[in-house]
């Protein structure tokens, strides 16, 4: 019996959607309405790794043997479905209760420090606990320790995004009642610093700019065309490297994923281009059934646990999901992902420089969903400080700051420092430079009393330090 | 016009389309209308017959804009914006 209940508790879909039962049961919801929630956050899951494997064998894995032979070093996308998805193979146990831990510790701060922040941007705290289970499991923790560690850091960036965003938030949205949450918030918070430098500007709604690029928005179409493209310039080149008149066992041996574009154990024979093609958007098929997965996962669980947040805190402030400063500045959102996206083409080649001149590093590929929605966040962002000429200066530092912070986030990254995916926004990899640095030199307990440190400074904070009458954050 | 079912859609069908699920929920709750199912999603989800109405926001128009029955948030937060252009509907 009691192994039963182990294995019950360490089985990942069954546990989010005990999550999911819990959080049903205290909202006082239906019988009909907890079955139903429970099992649709469960199949969620299922779905999430039948996407992951189809992504990884009909798509990522063959991307990251061919870039390797094309141009001899790690090519990465940066692509958070993708890569917790393969995160979730091995810790998708450990996400769960650092999910779980982490949004109860995020109604502790918001309630006793002065962020009183509830981050309802479900899917990234779901990416969040996968990057930080990861991170800390290099750390020599885990259980009970790396479940109340992670969840301790998770709840404590959960409050200090939103907070740093705040201030341009709050011009933005010109209100204070709203706050904004999404884990690129490191980068916004640097491209409104940007903007600042260009105070007084012009508005980018003040310009006429036309609107036809935003038929990107959509996810599907965005990558399939990129990942098309960067399948198509890599199978060229190792094409005329000769891959396609080489011994094919031979290729096979050093690049296992590439029996596709070889036509091995096949009776038809695929033009490589047409594999390029079909092979790209296998991709985003593959991003899409993840995308789907999640989106059962957190469907419940994101509203037990804002009504459960509203009860505990009364006054907190919702951080909502980056498209919600869209509408207040359309402009700013195609500037800032044109610009963003330019930035990222110019880091890839500064990074392939380095790599050539001073020391390996893996080559971040310019990845079109991070670019389009950290992108036209840091637009509107860097507009609402500094007007069109912030808001190009700022987007395009922001998308150089996130091609190179993921290239200096790839070596600590553990399990994952050879995947051919990573996270992509900024957070993450300032979360996995931070906490993956320390983690280098403080291991196992000390690694706990470090998170746990962590976790109560702002709440000290509050208790010990005065209150500056104008500016408490009610 | 029967609504049965209303499709929330925002870029990757993740995080605002379900805060405006949830808005949608509460304002038909609200105006005591039961019997609706309201679900959220991608853009790339939001075509005829996959729903009867669809909430968007407004930087999303395009998508939307040969769908039949369509609702555009200004300010995809804003409860009343919302309550009122659901009225449209039940009169």
């Amino acid at each position: 019996m009691l192994d039963f209940i182990i294995n019950i508790l360490s089985t990942p879909a069954i546990l989010v959607g005990l999550m999911a039962l819990l959080g049903l049961v205290l909202q006082k919801k239906s019988i009909e309405d907890v079955v139903k929630g429970t099992v649709k956050t469960i199949v969620g899951f299922l779905v999430l790794s039948a996407g992951a494997s189809f992504l990884q064998t009909g798509s990522l894995n063959a991307f990251g043997d061919l870039f390797n032979y094309a141009f001899g070093m790690q090519g990465v996308v940066p692509n958070n479905e993708a890569i917790v998805s393969l995160g979730l193979v091995d810790f998708a146990t450990d996400t769960a209760y650092i999910m779980c831990i982490g949004m109860i510790a995020n109604i502790v701060i918001a309630r006793f420090s002065r962020m009183n922040y509830i981050f309802l941007t479900g899917h990234h705290t779901l990416y969040m606990a996968c990057m930080i289970a990861v991170i800390l499991s290099v750390g020599e923790l885990s259980g009970f320790a790396l479940w109340v560690s992670g969840g301790l850091l998770l709840g404590l960036i959960m409050v200090l995004s939103p907070a740093i965003c705040q201030p341009t938030m709050r011009k933005i949205v010109k209100t204070d009642e709203l706050a904004f949450g999404h884990f690129g918030g490191f980068g916004y918070w640097f491209s409104a610093q940007i903007g600042k430098l260009f105070k007084g500007g012009k508005s980018t709604e003040e310009v006429n700019f036309p609107k036809r690029m935003s038929f990107l928005r959509d996810t599907t179409v965005a990558i399939g065309l990129t990942m098309v493209v960067f399948y198509l310039v890599v199978s060229a080149v190792a094409v005329s490297k000769g891959i396609l008149d080489a011994d094919a066992t031979k290729i096979l041996a050093d690049y296992p994923n590439l029996g596709g574009l070889l036509n091995v154990g096949s009776e038809t024979t695929v033009h490589w281009a047409v594999w390029a093609i079909t092979s790209g958007l296998s991709f985003a098929g593959g991003v899409y059934i993840i995308l789907s997965g999640v989106r059962l996962i957190i469907g419940e669980i994101v509203p037990a646990f804002k009504g459960i947040a509203e009860k505990l805190v009364p006054n907190a402030k919702p951080a909502l999901d980056c498209p919600v400063v869209f509408p207040y500045a359309p402009n700013a959102v195609l500037i800032g992902f044109l610009v963003s996206f330019l930035g990222g083409i110019v880091g890839l080649f500064i990074l392939g420089a380095v790599d050539n001149a001073l020391f390996p590093v893996a080559l971040i590929l310019p990845g079109v969903i991070p670019h389009f929605f950290c992108g036209a966040t840091a637009g509107v962002f860097a507009n609402a400080e500094g007007g069109l000429r912030g808001c190009v200066a700022g987007s395009f530092l922001h998308g150089l700051l996130i091609t190179f912070l993921p290239a200096i986030c790839m070596p600590v990254m553990g399990a994952l420092n050879f995947a051919n995916s990573t996270f992509s926004d900024a957070d993450f990899s300032i979360m996995g430079i931070f906490i993956g640095n320390i983690a280098q030199f403080i291991q196992g307990n000390g690694l706990m009393i470090v998170c746990i440190v962590l976790f109560l400074l702002p709440i000290v904070y509050n208790f010990v330090m005065p209150k500056k009458a104008p500016k408490t954050e009610q | 016009m029967n609504i049965n079912k209303i499709l929330c859609c925002c870029g990757s069908g993740l995080g605002s389309s379900m805060l405006v699920r949830m808005n949608v929920e509460k304002a038909l709750k609200q105006k005591g209308i039961s019997g609706v199912d309201v679900t959220h999603s991608s853009v790339s989800d939001a075509v005829e017959g996959a729903a009867d109405l669809f909430v968007v926001g407004k930087d999303l128009e395009e998508f939307v804009q040969n769908l039949q029955h369509v609702i555009v948030l200004d300010n995809i937060m804003d409860m009343n914006e919302l309550s009122e252009k659901l009225d449209q509907y039940w009169k």
